[in-house]
């Protein structure tokens, strides 16, 4: 997982750019108004449009427009007010026009930048190149039949937004961290839902290798990346791939390869070679898209606040460490339940329940934040019984799992088991006389020097308390006793 | 600019029309001529004149975003040479 290799004639840096492609969360197709629902019955979500009959003419969809021009806000990037579409030309059984309506020369959004997480805590910014609006093709089966492909056009003309980043990648690890952050960045803005699973986010991943300072080299592109730990697995093994080619005196080729998953290599498509050859021309069916400065403003009033800047408060305003404000702005319904949590309350103490506790439990039982049996309401009402020394943290942890079975608020829990915490001082001294009574060896070796024997006490009081003693008062008046007057 | 054999042959694949050779060596010429013929338009200074998508004034339409379409597995499928379970069938392409 490192940004350079360890080759046999010295170092090697690796440099990656990306190409992802999200599908626009839309109720209708990009030029057609067929639905765009996954899963459908095959074919049964196609237009004539789609199905590219003579005839048809593609008529732009609206909400796509504005989904490209509110990302292209949230990769603060530059919107185009004018932009065109361009008909991409090759052969494929799915594409049943013969070419793609895609943009060229002139794309929606032009040259931005994002700020990408590291595991070690550090950021980094990421350039982006463009993103432009583009169909998707439709999907070919090729394993139910053993001399036939299968092909259902549901998928076809659907609208995808490419996105390209600058080669400001090095490594497998920062790779990650840009898909995973352009995936947050798109389902806080709600225009790609960033499902990697069902193919609505899918990367191109082009990888080359340098000697660190020198000039880029020569890149291939891997195809059929759908995952986070493939895209690390599939540039991890093709950068070595190229530095053993470029240490044995080879050179690398340009070309497009082709990423499997189950032998964990990549491996060379030729066949795409020849068809690479794409004679982009603006689309004759579609004048040029010209859209108002007030149009994007508006746009912009209504952006939600992204997660960088939400990090950065949590940070600020709650004290979190940036390790813990990065889990909990992860997804944005995670930061709403935790802001909810954290509404006039000890805000630390908040972040570590739900981060530890509520996904920790909810994890172990397999069910979403949504799921939860416990609110945001309810966790909050058990965090201000610890604030106001009602029950200890140690009996909350208690609590905790019976208000997941049950649903039940903390205090009627807290009421019903009599948990309530022993912050009466006579009731805890008489505890603590007992227990200085019971053991008198112990007493003597504490007051002998050994310091450490304090928390045994400490054990034992608790335990015969059932757990209910106010720590804070015990550690108090055990002194006082232990210190032997 | 005059195309040879080999360039019309490239072009004839890409657009997956098949020519024998003797249907290139004829084509090769023609071509070139048309080609020729379109050129001349490249002797017109357009330096500073926008690019033109349309002589009357109007802009892109856009359409709302509504399902309005589609639901015609039928009729999408009506000209296919084979289908089967709503699928259109072709021979096998596979990588």
């Amino acid at each position: 997982m490192a940004k350079v290799i360890q080759g046999d004639t010295g170092e090697w840096e690796i440099v990656v750019g990306m190409e992802i492609h999200a599908q626009v969360i839309a109720n209708s197709k990009l030029f057609s108004g067929a639905s765009t629902t996954f899963g459908a019955a095959p074919n049964t979500q196609v237009s004539l449009v789609d199905a590219a009959m003579p005839g048809m003419l593609p008529v732009l969809n609206k909400k796509c427009v504005e989904q490209a021009i509110r990302t292209g806000l949230g990769l603060n990037a530059q919107v185009n007010t004018k932009s065109v579409f361009a008909r991409k030309n090759y052969f494929y059984p799915d594409l049943p026009q013969g070419y793609q309506i895609s943009q060229f020369e002139h794309p929606i959004i032009g040259e931005g930048k994002i700020e990408i997480d590291l595991p070690d805590g550090s950021t980094k910014d990421i350039g982006i190149t463009r993103l432009h609006l583009e169909q998707d093709a439709g999907k070919s089966v090729h394993d139910q039949h053993p001399k036939k492909s299968y092909v259902d056009l549901n998928r076809s003309g659907c609208a995808l937004m490419e996105i390209v980043s600058e080669p400001d990648i090095r490594g497998p690890e920062e790779a990650a961290a840009y898909i995973s952050k352009i995936r947050m960045i798109l389902r806080y803005l709600e225009t790609c839902d960033g499902n990697m699973d069902e193919g609505s986010m899918r990367a191109d991943v082009n990888v080359s290798v340098r000697r660190p300072g020198d000039e880029y080299g020569t890149r291939a592109e891997v195809k059929n990346v759908n995952s986070v730990k493939a895209v690390q697995q599939a540039i991890e093994y093709e950068a070595r791939r190229q530095v053993e080619i470029v240490e044995s005196g080879g050179s690398v080729d340009q070309e497009t390869r082709l990423w499997d998953p189950v032998k964990l290599e990549t491996r060379s498509m030729r066949s795409k070679e020849e068809a690479h050859d794409y004679r982009y021309f603006p689309d004759p069916d579609l004048l040029p898209l010209e859209f108002s400065n007030e149009w994007v403003e508006q746009i912009k009033q209504t952006l939600p606040e992204l997660p960088d800047e939400k990090k950065h408060r949590f940070m600020n305003d709650f004290g979190l460490s940036s390790y813990d404000a990065s889990v909990l702005i992860a997804e944005r319904s995670r930061a709403d339940f935790y802001e909810t949590v954290a509404s006039g309350r000890d805000a630390k103490l908040a972040a570590n329940w739900v981060i530890n506790e509520l996904l920790g439990i909810l994890n172990k039982n397999e069910k979403s934040l949504d799921e939860s049996p416990i609110t945001a309401d309810q966790l909050g009402g058990l965090i201000a019984l610890i604030s106001d020394n009602t029950i200890s943290g140690k009996i909350a942890k208690d609590v905790f799992p019976i208000m997941f079975e049950t649903g039940k608020d903390a205090d009627a829990i807290v009421e019903e088991k009599g948990l309530k915490q022993v912050t009466d001082t006579g009731a805890i001294e008489a505890i603590i006389d007992e227990v200085i009574a019971e053991n008198p060896d112990n007493v003597a070796a504490y007051r002998g020097g050994k310091d450490k024997l304090f928390g045994f006490f400490v054990g034992q009081v608790m335990k015969k308390s059932q757990g209910k003693a106010n720590p804070a008062v015990v550690n108090g008046i055990l002194k006082d006793k232990l210190s032997g007057e | 600019m005059s195309l040879d054999k080999e360039t019309v042959a490239k072009v004839a694949t890409l657009a997956r029309i098949r020519m024998n050779d003797e249907e290139l060596e004829r084509m090769a010429p023609q071509l070139s001529k048309i080609i020729g013929f379109v050129e001349q338009l490249g002797e017109v200074d357009t330096d500073q004149v926008e690019p033109l998508a349309n002589v009357v004034d109007i802009t892109l339409a856009l359409r709302d975003d509504e399902v309005n379409d589609g639901a015609c597995v039928d009729k999408v499928l009506a000209n296919a040479p084979e289908s089967t379970q709503g699928f259109f069938v072709v021979p096998k392409v596979v990588e």
